[in-house]
């Protein structure tokens, strides 16, 4: 087999991989139709596992696609498919370039314990549904979250620079787009969780995959069974080390003529610089030398039982933060009892259950009214998205964020049922609102609401007033957003459903306004 | 398809009825001053195209408002992610007459743009309108981030000392106002001179310092060259988003000014209510920023059966 070729047919697909996730990330023109950002993220593996976990459909079959693939060949999701990898991969081949050294890597011990223990902790908290350790370990999330946090915002300051250029020859077809940034915290947290990675891994190539990464502890166990592997061949290898100082893994053990499979992630960068064939890729044959398993499964087993208890008393941190009501200035305090979820998570409590917080309907929202939680769901539903009534409001004829969602946690709806899906109730704080504080018209509210729940009804002399109905309001917040009044006063805000509810259509009535019958009434 | 088909009929109907010969037609049928001299022309029951055809005639014709070489700005409202049988927006059919009118009159630009209230590309794309513009010949010029507008001094404001304003406007040599004829929920009603806050970029400011006061502020700075007020479908109510069809009736009206409050006077009394019960148009009136009292004006009515 020409090795080579091989490994540079890996080194093509798995850019071909990252340049694609990192595209549906990065489309500030919202040129990508759903179908394709479904299909791009459709092999990612816990984002698919959890999908499947809901729903079990060909759509979320993804992960059971890379179970086979690891069944056949080892790893291959992480050195092709997993952006975080192959993002690393990058750092990687940067620091190798610029290293003087023969030997770029070392051959390292497992982190056996470490590695068993973190997916342990994390299959615990699938099952105890909480997310927030999977949000904060799962590689596909936390790229996402490199390229929606971090690199999103650099390409819009880009853009925006070129579009303002461009504007004084009057081509607009580049336009200027709204930056938002992150709420500190999630932006700070992100930015750490980069520069540790990009350290690591320009440092000492996959550590983290094979010490951190619960996708990459769990693959490794089936790789360990898989059915092409990596081996010496005893009679060939001059134990010259080549292999050694290229493997980003440092699992190739040359003295003993071991490669530990469960930390090999399929570079085949050692197939292709082995001058003697010494290494290939096939079933195991007499004169190559296995690894044998380690203990490590027993360790892990322990420590699935230390971790699970550990997790499961730590678990009473999970309340609210809630909101004092006080008042200033005679102005009273929004008092919101939830947050706000986006329309098809059904109900708070089971989207903090299953999102991961990869940011991808963050970067799909057209309003930019999804962003990530700090602490308005509480502990649970960490950076994961809300309805941020203050950035922007969602649009009435749009379900982007429920099309593209990989992990299942926004459940795909129609527009119909979109536009009757009650996110939450919109609140009337007359005492905070332009018309009794100044006694002059505003009704931003009921201009921008789309089934006129916010109704204007006469108020003092020649004024009109909001008056809200509920039972066909859908929570979208296209009346908080515009109200002019400051958080955390405004005259209208929407209180948060712990579980949506259906809404009534807006009756259709009769034109009642009609206009003169004469043709000119002047 | 079913709002191309809307629009493809509309264009159809609109150059049908431009074939006819004006004087054909129930033309003018109070016949005062000669054409060309009148303070307003309205127009009831044709297409949009062949509305403004009417009313831009008895206006004086387009070359009386666009040189050529002129840069000319046409604002519709595009505030709403609407069809146009929803009638948010200004009808389609009405810009690209206009556009196409402006082109043939020699005008170098033909700029439209709004600050939409909804996503501004939605907005653009499915009220049909950058479809149209594009077709005429103008160009669609985003307004959704601050970067386009310049701050301007307003002397004599009232509220609106400041503003920032869309530099196409502060640029351009022509101007010409293209609301449409809708309810509002706010000032009641929804026109010429409430289209002209979609030019600026801060309208929190307008609803927090006496909305109806800094709308006629406005006018202190800038009055546009040319209003003309898209009545084909009217909004009765819900506005200025409207929630659907049962909103809307064909009313097939036009009405062209360039007095502003006047434009907006008629256009008041066709939906029913009197100029003196919008805030804003009394408060321009008293301010002097143009005439409400349309027994004052000369006016081309002209009907097209």
């Amino acid at each position: 087999m020409n090795y080579k070729l091989l490994k540079r047919t890996r080194v093509i697909i798995s850019l071909l991989f990252v340049i694609a996730t990192f595209s549906i990330f990065l489309d500030i023109y919202e040129t990508f139709p759903n179908p394709v950002i479904n299909a791009i993220t459709w092999l990612q593996f816990t984002p698919s596992l959890l999908d499947f976990i809901q729903v079990a459909t060909l759509a979320s079959s993804g992960f059971i696609i890379v179970l086979i693939i690891t069944f056949l060949m080892g790893r291959i999701y992480c050195s092709t498919i997993c952006p975080l990898g192959i993002m690393q991969d990058v750092f990687a081949y940067i620091a190798k370039r610029r290293s003087k050294k023969k030997f770029f890597y070392k051959k390292k011990k497992p982190q056996t314990l470490l590695r068993f223990s973190i997916l342990a902790l994390t299959i615990i908290s699938i099952l105890t549904s909480f997310s927030v350790i999977v949000t904060l370990l799962d590689p596909y999330s936390n790229a996402g979250r490199f390229f929606t946090y971090l690199i999103r915002p650099v390409l819009i300051l880009g853009n925006n620079a070129l579009a303002l250029v461009l504007q004084h020859w009057e081509i607009y077809t580049l336009h200027p787009v709204k930056l938002i940034m992150a709420p500190w915290f999630v932006f700070m947290l992100v930015t750490s969780f980069f520069l540790i990675i990009a350290y690591l891994s320009y440092k000492r190539g996959r550590l983290l995959c094979n010490t951190i990464c619960p996708v990459g502890t769990l693959l490794g166990l089936l790789s360990k069974i898989s059915w092409l592997k990596i081996n010496f061949d005893s009679d060939k290898c001059t134990k010259c080390g080549h292999c050694i100082g290229v493997c980003k893994s440092e699992c190739i053990d040359v003295k003993q003529l071991k490669i530990d499979h469960s930390r090999c992630v399929d570079c085949f960068n050692c197939l292709s610089i082995c001058q003697e064939s010494a290494l290939s890729l096939g079933r195991i044959n007499k004169n190559s030398v296995t690894n044998k398993a380690s203990s490590a499964t027993d360790h892990s087993r322990r420590n699935i039982l230390a971790t699970g208890i550990a997790l499961i008393t730590s678990q009473t941190v999970l309340a609210d933060i809630k909101k004092k009501n006080t008042t200033t200035d005679d102005l009273i305090v929004n008092k919101k009892d939830f947050a706000v979820a986006p329309p098809g998570a059904i109900g708070i409590k089971r989207f903090n259950e299953i999102c991961t917080g990869c940011g991808l309907c963050v970067t799909a929202c057209p309003t930019q009214v999804l962003q990530p939680a700090v602490s308005e769901y509480g502990l649970k539903g960490f950076m994961q998205p809300h309805m941020d009534y203050g950035s922007g409001y969602c649009n009435f004829d749009c379900r982007g964020c429920t099309a593209i969602c990989p992990t299942g946690a926004l459940l795909p709806i129609s527009i119909e049922e979109k536009q009757i899906t009650q996110l939450g109730k919109a609140v009337f704080v007359k005492e905070n609102c332009i018309v009794y504080t100044d006694g002059t018209d505003c009704g931003a509210c009921s201009e921008h609401c789309p089934t006129k729940a916010v109704n204007m009804i006469p108020y003092e002399g020649n004024l009109l007033i909001p008056e809200v109905n509920q039972d066909i309001c859908i929570g979208c917040g296209a009346c908080e957003h515009p109200c002019p009044v400051n958080e955390p006063y405004k005259a209208i805000y929407v209180n948060g459903n712990a579980i949506h509810q259906a809404a009534q259509k807006p009756k259709e009535e009769e034109s009642i306004g009609k206009p003169v019958e004469e043709d000119f009434p002047f | 398809m079913k709002r191309r088909d809307f629009i493809r009929k509309g264009v159809g109907v609109g150059l049908l009825s431009g074939a006819f010969p004006l004087f054909g037609g129930l033309d003018d049928v109070y016949g005062r001053p000669a054409t060309g001299d009148y303070d307003l022309a309205a127009v009831r029951g044709g297409e949009p195209a062949a509305m403004f055809d009417r009313a831009i005639e008895a206006m004086g014709g387009i070359s009386k408002y666009v040189k050529r070489g002129q840069k000319v700005l046409v604002k519709p409202n595009i505030g709403w992610d609407a069809p146009p049988e929803r009638a948010a927006n200004t009808n389609p059919d009405t810009v690209r007459r206009i556009v196409e009118q402006c082109k043939e009159a020699g005008a170098s630009e033909v700029y439209v743009f709004d600050n939409t209230c909804n996503k501004w590309d939605r907005c653009y794309k499915n009220s049909g309108i950058e479809e149209m513009v594009k077709k005429a010949g103008g160009k669609m010029v985003p307004g959704n981030t601050e970067s386009f507008y310049k701050e301007v001094t307003i002397p004599g404001a009232v509220n609106l000392k400041k503003a920032k304003v869309h530099k196409l406007v502060l640029e351009s040599d022509v101007f010409i106002n293209v609301p449409v004829l809708k309810h509002h929920s706010s000032t009641r009603i929804s026109l010429a001179m409430k289209n002209l806050m979609g030019v600026v970029w801060d309208r929190k400011f307008y609803h927090s310092n006496n909305l109806n006061q800094c709308i006629a502020d406005f006018l202190l700075f800038k009055k546009p060259d040319l209003n003309v007020i898209d009545g084909y479908n009217m909004m009765t109510k819900n506005g200025p988003r409207g929630v659907s069809v049962a909103d809307v009736v064909n009313l097939k009206a036009l009405i062209a000014s360039s007095d502003i409050v006047a434009a907006d006077a008629a256009a008041t009394k066709m939906f029913g209510m009197q100029p003196s019960e919008i805030g804003h148009i009394q408060i321009a009136h008293d301010m002097k920023l143009g005439n409400m009292n349309l027994d004052e004006l000369t006016i081309s009515r002209q009907k097209i059966s």
